[in-house]
């Protein structure tokens, strides 16, 4: 068996492919959360909860309405995205004037209240979600075999973070956002119905969520917890990129999961700690992120 | 609460001017003497607890939390930082007292001041760290510093890992007074919250709480009158800390236990909650906020996972309905009937 470093290739490709994956919900997520931050000025902590709920969306319509993924994969976001505007026009709405701070409370409140019903309904333990019958059986690569979901879990976040990239830096729609962020009052002042975006933005933000936790389900059991520990980790990845950028905000989350598996062959016990250490660092070298601009 | 004492220069009534600049409401700070009335009430109707009937665990584990949302307040209400990961103050003192009683055989005084001196150097060195951002940015940071001190203590030998360090023994505090008789372990721990507490109040009251104050209100402005925010803010971080280590180590020997419940993020969370219900900014706030978290908790134990969401409710509430907490509000309602 071939070896680099004294590891073997396999298990170190093995690492690097979780890496690769546990990235791609770090990069949907810190998205997510970095649209939602750039319009709403509002740090949402019920993300992993609502990530969360996009997986549950996902094992229910299975087993209860016997839906399968690929509508799945339609339903949730929408569902939950639906959702979102919910809390948006009730809740979040009546914050914009207030310190940016009561919005993380807000949501900090939603992520538990949300967590709690679901654990009261489904219990602490985890429920399995049955792979696709296309996605059975995985690819040799030679030096690897790479499972087929693996690869599309991948390939998916990665066309998912691109084109919502595209439809920020370069189409119409994403210019009166960017705008919209950096001064409401004039976009509206032009004629758009600036309210009516935040709305929508928050709605998309949340749909993003839930897009994750569909595409976890098959990965990680769909439990309660699955979004809560995530989330602190996501918000580290926020800080290590900094929120000015969407491209940032996907290439930081795919490179910090990289990294992370990579401990995982190295140095095992670091694992769960190494991005918090990075992000330490970051701020001693760079207090705005890697791609953020002091706001 | 009285209307604000014009000899103190502390932050003025109303703020229902709509965009706040600080997170802080300004509350009206009661004067010296309606303080003096309160404190010497809430003294004696404590001291009196027990024989009300009222169980002195339970009063104990009420007095810890009120002593720890005082020091966050001190954070969150006077210099307007939020921290969301003051657990690993609370935290590290409990282990770190747990561990000096138990394995060191130091008597309870010095295992709390262990475990305070721990949290003390803890908070100077993630104080740094973040103060170099501000706002949601340094929420996020010290919650994702806390959960980096969780995982730590997860896998650090000292700790015992899920089970914590148990059958902590209490001691004799000074060598006289013998912590295992509950009465006595009782009043200690009332001597020291109201220790906590008063220091608090003097620290707002001083010439540096009324920096902080400034800075809170408006940062620039403090800054162009000479102060140095950033050493101010490190310093109010470094006293929050070491006050939320001596709550956090009496718990610890209380108890006679430290576990991973006190360092989790559900517990930064629940001291932002205690602040926010009772009122930021308030003297008394935190005190009242503690008492009625722990009594919910207390009442709703049996019913699983019902207080988290109860919880989260409450917060929801607090942030759309009712920002300036109990405290908060009945001083605004009392300063009206007044006016």
């Amino acid at each position: 068996m071939t070896e680099i470093f004294g590891i073997p290739t396999q298990a170190l490709a093995g690492q690097l492919l979780i890496g690769l994956i546990n990235g791609a919900f770090y990069a949907m997520l810190s998205l997510g959360l970095a649209v939602i931050f750039g319009l709403l000025n509002i740090i949402n902590f019920t993300h992993g909860a609502q990530y969360m709920m996009g997986a549950f969306a996902a094992w229910l319509l299975l087993s209860k309405l016997g839906i399968g993924y690929w509508w799945s994969l339609l339903i949730a976001p929408v569902a939950l995205g639906a959702f979102g505007v919910l809390i948006e026009r009730t809740m979040l709405s009546r914050l914009y004037k207030l310190d940016h701070l009561y919005g993380l409370l807000l949501t900090f409140g939603l992520a538990l209240v949300l967590q709690g019903l679901f654990q009261n309904e489904y219990g602490s333990s985890g429920q399995p979600y049955r792979l696709p019958q296309e996605f059975a059986g995985a690819f040799d690569l030679g030096f690897m075999m790479l499972p087929r979901y693996r690869a599309w879990v991948v390939v998916a976040s990665l066309i998912v973070c691109l084109t919502t990239w595209y439809v920020i830096e370069r189409t119409k729609l994403g210019s009166y956002l960017r705008a919209a962020t950096e001064n409401p009052t004039v976009v509206q002042a032009f004629g758009v119905n600036v309210p009516r975006m935040i709305t929508l933005t928050y709605g998309f933000g949340v749909g993003l969520a839930a897009l994750a936790g569909v595409m976890a389900a098959p990965i990680y059991q769909v439990s309660p917890q699955m979004g809560a520990n995530l989330i602190i980790v996501v918000f580290a990845v926020v800080v290590i990129g900094g929120m000015g950028s969407i491209g940032g905000a996907i290439l930081t989350g795919f490179g910090l999961g990289v990294i992370e598996g990579l401990t995982k062959v190295f140095y095992p016990e670091a694992s769960n700690t190494v991005i918090f250490v990075i992000m330490v660092i970051v701020l001693l070298i760079r207090p705005a992120g890697l791609f953020g601009k002091e706001r | 609460m009285d209307a604000p004492d014009p000899a103190t220069p502390g932050p003025a009534a109303p703020a229902a001017a709509a965009p706040a600049p600080g997170i802080a409401l300004r509350a009206a700070d009661p004067s010296l003497r309606t303080f003096r009335i309160a404190t010497l009430a809430m003294a004696i109707a404590l001291a009196a607890a027990p024989f009300a009937g009222i169980y002195p665990v339970f009063l104990m584990k009420a007095l810890c939390f009120a002593l720890f949302a005082c020091a966050f307040n001190l954070l969150l209400g006077y210099v307007g930082l939020l921290s969301f990961g003051h657990a690993m103050f609370f935290g590290t003192a409990g282990y770190v007292s747990a561990h000096a009683a138990k394995v060191w055989g130091l008597p309870p005084e010095l295992a709390i001041l262990a475990g305070a001196a721990a949290s003390t150097l803890l908070g100077a060195v993630t104080g740094a760290l973040a103060i170099r951002r501000q706002g949601i940015y340094f929420a996020m940071i010290t919650l994702a510093i806390a959960q980096m001190i969780f995982f730590f203590y997860l896998q650090a030998p000292f700790t015992g890992g899920e089970d914590g360090i148990q059958s902590v023994p209490r001691g004799r505090m000074f060598g006289v007074l013998d912590l295992a008789n509950a009465l006595t372990m009782y009043y200690v721990v009332l001597a020291i919250f109201l220790a906590g507490f008063l220091a608090v109040r003097r620290i707002i009251h001083s010439p540096f709480g009324h920096v902080l104050k400034a800075i809170r209100e408006n940062e620039p402005r403090a800054i162009s009158l000479g102060y140095d925010a950033d050493q101010y803010k490190l310093i109010a971080f470094v006293l929050s800390a070491a006050l939320s280590g001596v709550a956090g180590g009496t718990k610890a020997i209380v108890f006679q236990l430290a576990s991973l419940t006190d360092v989790q993020w559900q517990m930064s969370g629940e001291v932002v909650l205690m602040t926010l219900l009772g009122g930021m900014g308030t003297v008394f706030g935190p005190v009242v906020g503690a008492f009625t978290i722990i009594s919910l908790e207390h009442y709703l134990a049996d019913r699983g996972q019902w207080v988290t969401v109860i919880t989260g409710a409450i917060f929801v509430i607090c942030v759309l309905a009712f920002r300036r907490g109990i405290v908060g509000e009945l001083a605004e309602w009392w300063a009206k009937r007044r006016a």
